[in-house]
């Protein structure tokens, strides 16, 4: 019996090796110039002529051993025909990288070297599956190795670059000293502010911002959560609003308005001038700005999270207080704050790791207050260029953030008491002690205003003539960044900003699938099977979520620069890393939604003799519709709106909407940057309603009872 | 259509499975013979569903291994096995319509699609479900969707039907209906069923065997006669009709026989090769005989604790020398009131040494 998996695999990595060029050709293989100077050409040569004709002879076992399975074909399938597969994949894998490693003089792999990689690792994972692994299913076995062969390239290699640069010299030696007196240096962990005017070291002043945004974000979130649940306040649905905000705006984009407002021209400014003599200052640029921008930008999500522990306490808790006698001011602060409490501590932590892994608003505001991320940010692209420096700072922050999750997960997860109950819980919240809620709305509304301010000035602030010192109505910033102009010849895009923009969209729209497809995978195989190792598969997927994009983006520029992966420069290194970025997003949605889904359902399938490959197409993923369409939306529009990782990344090819902005505030030019962050927005508020429109409802209305009825039975 | 020409039998060799320190079935034999119906009956958390989810092929073994029609399927996974499981859940996909859903197995083993539909709508037919097939599973009723889930596993014409608690989402009434309809179905086409209950009486109404479970292990496998009349021990005696568990003195007369002395009553019984002294005898409700005593005197007396009445029978709680007696007496024209005495004697087919 021929094992036709086997054989196609083995054929198409033969194919590869004799056919296909090995090394990445220069302008791209689909530019089919490279096929004039085919096969000889040691650039656009495949294997097996770099091996035989130009001396590359290592490249020799690749081939071989992609071939290797050929050769037990026929055996029955068994243990010894599994090891044969296990060893060639096995071996070949990782004879191809390393060679990748230790022979320099190479260019980077190109689409023949991918494909007999892929090869590979297809035969390797069949031999896992004969093994028993995965209970025996190719197809999960393949997904498993390949989604942990992802994210071993895309990101534990590139974080290890990272550690290994900090311990590196200029000349790739061994340096500890030099990193032992960068790390432990004055500007990073000096005290100084404390006895003198000379700022701080960058660490103490990250976490001092932190601390102090993840604090007044918990305040301001709560606040807005009781006014949004256990009120009769009117416009409730408008606050609710409040949780899109953050998801669809670029994240410099409130630093950028609150320059507008509190800069040397802005609106409060010059009015503060005029109206008591106050003379304009910087005074904004620095802790009090990014504060605020940080705090405008990230009470939402602590809204987000407190709104769901808020509603998710049982009334009947609260209601059973009362019946106790305790009255209303009793039972808020002995029965609901404490049931809250963790829902608070979240709230903070979620803070702080936001604070410290953004980049766009200290980037635009901080001034002389120095932050990691922006000191990572210059170290690699000012005049400094010190790769070490970065790298060290790297790992300082990435040590700060991952402490911060560990805690969240650690000491919160223990600590979750969700009480809602799956049983119909009727009963009503009492209301809110007459104190607490007039804190709220005292602190809430005026919040909420200022929000709203904060967002017409990016919408209206693109239309005027400038900021500050003429606001005469004008085009002139739109027709600077999107001018069209329609000719005979046909239209002819003129605005600065559409080469950004429309690379930004191809970009986005392609990751997001790609992003969707890799998270829903994972998540089905987190969810749905059981194999061995999947705690580490786990962390190892979810990783990525808890690095900031500074060290992404530094991480990929030190891993993908030189060969046997070189990327940069390219817009696949866009993608890759928006993929891995937004990946856990994915993750988080598919895991959520599919234990929804009764296992029973896969299992029914499998035992009416469908394959795992046919059960997730034509079970699971219907089912899963709603969460498929949230990963899209969600990846589509996070790229859009990335921009920490970005900012390293990008290249005169392929420039992004987000770095083109950051590009222009840092010109000065505030006009054009408001209009292209309005135009964004409402893009993606577009986009976002188109998406939800179009794929979403429609065929949900339909299922909707059957999802019901679903989780009645119990499994 | 007639299955019995592809029913087969299964068989257990010394099966293990645990999850990792869990062990959920533990060296563990049995064979059904192809086209019998078998119940594996035990309280919950005995491990039921994992044995019958191993022979689906949903799980794997630990150790053991397992024969379907003679071949050994130890490591072939559920998609290969030719065996289709009724789900406690059913598991209709609620994307699909009825008929899409009985297709599905049909679809997805290669059929075009008239076929299948041609065989969906004929296997339907025979659950009594015609001119449903464009129905969505939310649209059914419990009892329609569990047959739904029967046609959608009987269309494959599996070698083995496995039901998981099948009527445990229906009502009281409905129950005893559609285990009498599967019974019939069975037999009528001679299917080999592997059938997942903790419910003795179903376990005894429409099984040929029943394997009792006990914490991971079989504690008695049997007809339902035998298991009923000789429980091989108190955990079977108790949980298969409830019988009153209560100890009395053996001593042996021959091979076979033996006296047991319960109180002052004196029955002749299978010793079942009991060492002789103090033994445990189980005796069921109904062998419990209860008569009025009015001044007189009797072997064993008795004072009545409580007497239900439950229409077609009387139930009464007893207080006795040997212990309290869980009784069910047929004759509900005279009930015997609370506080009464009464005069105990025993049915000696209801009892057994255990
Ligand atoms: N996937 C699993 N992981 C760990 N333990 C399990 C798993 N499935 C079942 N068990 C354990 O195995 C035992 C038997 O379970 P099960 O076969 O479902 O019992 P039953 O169906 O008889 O109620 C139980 O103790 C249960 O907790
Ligand atoms: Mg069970």
């Amino acid at each position: 019996m021929i094992d036709r998996n086997v054989l196609a695999w083995a054929a198409v990595g033969a194919a590869a090796f004799l056919v296909l060029p090995w090394y990445a050709i220069e302008d791209g293989v689909f530019t089919v110039t490279w096929l004039a100077r085919y096969p000889g050409d040691p650039a656009v040569a495949p294997a097996v002529v770099q091996a035989l004709v130009h001396h590359r002879l290592w490249l020799l076992p690749a081939g071989l051993l992609s071939l290797a399975p050929i050769v037990g074909l026929g055996a029955r399938h068994g243990r010894g025909r599994a090891t044969v597969l296990f060893a060639a994949g096995g071996l070949g894998l990782a004879w191809v990288a390393v060679q990748g490693f230790a022979i320099g003089g190479q260019p980077g792999i190109g689409i023949g070297g991918l494909v007999v990689v892929t090869s590979l690792l297809m035969l390797f994972s069949i031999g896992l599956a004969e093994m028993g692994f995965g209970n025996g299913d190719r197809f999960v076995s393949a997904a498993i190795v390949v989604v942990l062969a992802l994210v071993l390239v895309f990101v534990f290699f590139p974080v290890a670059r990272v550690l290994a640069a900090a311990v590196r010299d200029d000349g790739g030696g061994l340096a500890l000293g030099q990193f032992w007196s960068t790390f432990s240096s004055r500007e990073i962990w000096g005290l100084d502010c404390l006895t003198s005017r000379v700022g701080c070291g960058v660490a103490w002043n990250t976490v001092f911002l932190g601390l102090l945004v993840g604090a007044s974000t918990t305040a301001l979130g709560l606040a807005f959560a009781l006014v949004a649940t256990r009120t009769a306040f009117p416009a409730q649905k408008v606050l609710r609003m409040l949780t899109v905000l953050p998801i669809i705006t670029p994240p410099f984009v409130i630093g950028l308005a609150v320059i507008l407002i509190f800069g040397r021209a802005g609106a409060v400014t010059t009015f503060a001038e005029w109206a008591f003599g106050i003379p304009a200052s910087r005074w904004i640029y620095g802790l009090p700005g990014v504060w605020l921008a940080q705090v405008l930008a990230f009470t939402p999500v602590a809204f987000l999270v407190l709104i769901g522990v808020v509603e998710g306490v049982s009334p009947s808790l609260e209601e059973a207080a009362q019946t106790l006698r305790a009255g209303q001011w009793r039972t808020f602060t002995t029965v609901s704050l404490p049931l809250i409490r963790p829902g608070l501590a979240n709230a903070f932590l979620l803070g702080f790791i936001e604070s410290l892994a953004d980049f766009g608003n200290p980037l635009v505001l901080s001034g002389n207050y120095s932050v990691l991320s922006i000191s990572i940010f210059f170290a690699i692209v000012g005049a400094q260029h010190d790769q070490a420096r970065a790298a060290v700072l790297s790992i300082v922050m990435l040590v700060f953030t991952l402490g911060a999750f560990y805690a969240q997960r650690r000491w919160l997860g223990r600590r979750s008491y969700a009480t809602v109950t799956g049983k119909g819980d009727a009963g009503l919240h009492p209301p809110l002690p007459r104190i607490v809620r007039g804190l709220a709305y005292a602190t809430a509304i005026p919040w909420a205003v200022f929000t709203a301010v904060i967002y017409l000035m990016i919408l209206f602030g693109g239309f005027v003539e400038a900021w500050g010192r003429n606001h005469h109505f004008s085009l002139r910033h739109y027709t600077a960044a999107f001018g069209v102009d329609v000719t005979d010849s046909g239209i002819r895009w003129t605005g600065a900003a559409w080469n950004s923009f429309w690379t930004t969209i191809e970009i986005s729209a392609i990751a997001a699938p790609l992003t969707a497809a890799v998270g829903l995978l994972t998540a089905y195989l987190l969810v749905r099977q059981r194999f061995r190792g999947q705690t580490a598969f786990e962390v190892g997927t979810m990783l990525s979520f808890a690095i900031p994009g500074t060290i992404i983006g530094i991480s990929y520029i030190l891993a993908f620069n030189t060969p046997p992966v070189e990327l940069t420069g390219t817009g696949i290194i866009l993608v890759i890393c928006f993929v891995f970025r937004n990946m856990p997003v994915g993750v988080r949605a598919g895991i959520a939604a599919m234990s929804q889904i009764d296992r029973s359902l896969d299992e029914a399938s499998l035992t009416l003799g469908a394959r795992s490959l046919t059960t997730i197409r034509r079970v699971i993923l219907p089912l899963l519709r709603p969460a498929l369409v949230a990963a899209l939306v969600f990846s589509f529009v996070r790229a859009m709106t990335a921009i920490s990782a970005i900012v390293f990344l990008v290249s005169a090819n392929y420039d992004m909407a987000t770095s083109y902005i950051v590009g222009r505030v840092e010109n000065g030019d505030y006009g054009l940057a408001i209009a292209y962050c309005s135009v964004l927005i409402v893009f993606m508020i577009a986009v976002v309603a188109a998406i939800e429109r179009l794929v979403g409802r429609r065929r949900l209305g339909r299922r909707a009872p059957a999802t019901v009825s679903l989780e009645g039975i119990p499994a | 259509m007639s299955l019995a020409r592809r029913s087969a039998s299964v068989e257990f060799h010394q099966v293990t499975k645990a999850y990792g320190q869990v062990i959920a079935v533990r060296q563990v034999s049995f064979v059904v013979e192809a086209g019998s119906l078998v119940t594996l009956l035990g309280p919950s958390g005995c491990g039921k569903t994992t044995t019958l989810r191993l022979i689906a092929g949903l799980e794997m073994v630990t150790s053991g291994r397992i024969l379907i029609g003679g071949d050994d399927v130890t490591r072939l996974p559920a998609t290969d096995r030719d065996v289709s499981m009724v789900f406690q859940s059913y598991a209709l996909f609620p994307h699909m319509t009825v008929l899409e859903n009985v297709c599905y197995g049909l679809r997805a083993s290669g059929q075009p699609r008239d076929r299948a539909a041609a065989a969906a709508r004929e296997s339907l037919a025979l659950l009594g479900l015609s001119g449903l097939d464009e129905r969505l599973p939310s649209e059914l009723s419990g009892g329609q969707q569990q047959r739904v889930a029967v046609a959608r596993a009987l269309v494959l014409e599996p070698r083995v039907l496995l039901f998981d608690e099948p009527l445990s989402n229906l009502d009281a009434k409905l129950r005893r209906r559609v285990r009498g309809e599967i019974r019939d179905l069975q037999q009528r086409l001679g299917l080999t069923v592997v059938y997942v209950t903790h419910d003795q009486e179903e376990a005894l109404a429409v099984s040929d065997r029943i394997i009792v479970m006990d914490h991971a292990v079989i504690a008695q496998q049997g007809t339902p006669s035998e298991l009923y009349r000789e429980p091989v021990n108190r955990f079977v005696a108790d949980f298969i009709g409830d019988a009153n568990l209560v100890k009395g003195t053996l001593e042996r007369t021959d091979a076979r026989l033996g006296i047991v002395t319960l109180g002052g009553l004196r029955l002749s019984l299978p010793h079942r090769e009991m060492p002789e002294g103090v033994v445990d005898v189980a005796i069921r409700p109904e062998a419990v005989r209860l008569d009025a005593l009015d001044g007189g005197n009797a072997p064993l007396v008795g004072t009545i604790q409580k007497a239900v009445y439950l229409g077609s029978h009387m139930e009464y709680i007893v207080d006795s020398p040997v212990g309290e007696l869980f009784v069910i007496d047929p004759s509900v024209a005279a009930p015997l009131p609370a506080g009464a005495k009464v005069a105990i004697d025993l049915d000696r087919h209801g009892v057994t040494v255990v």
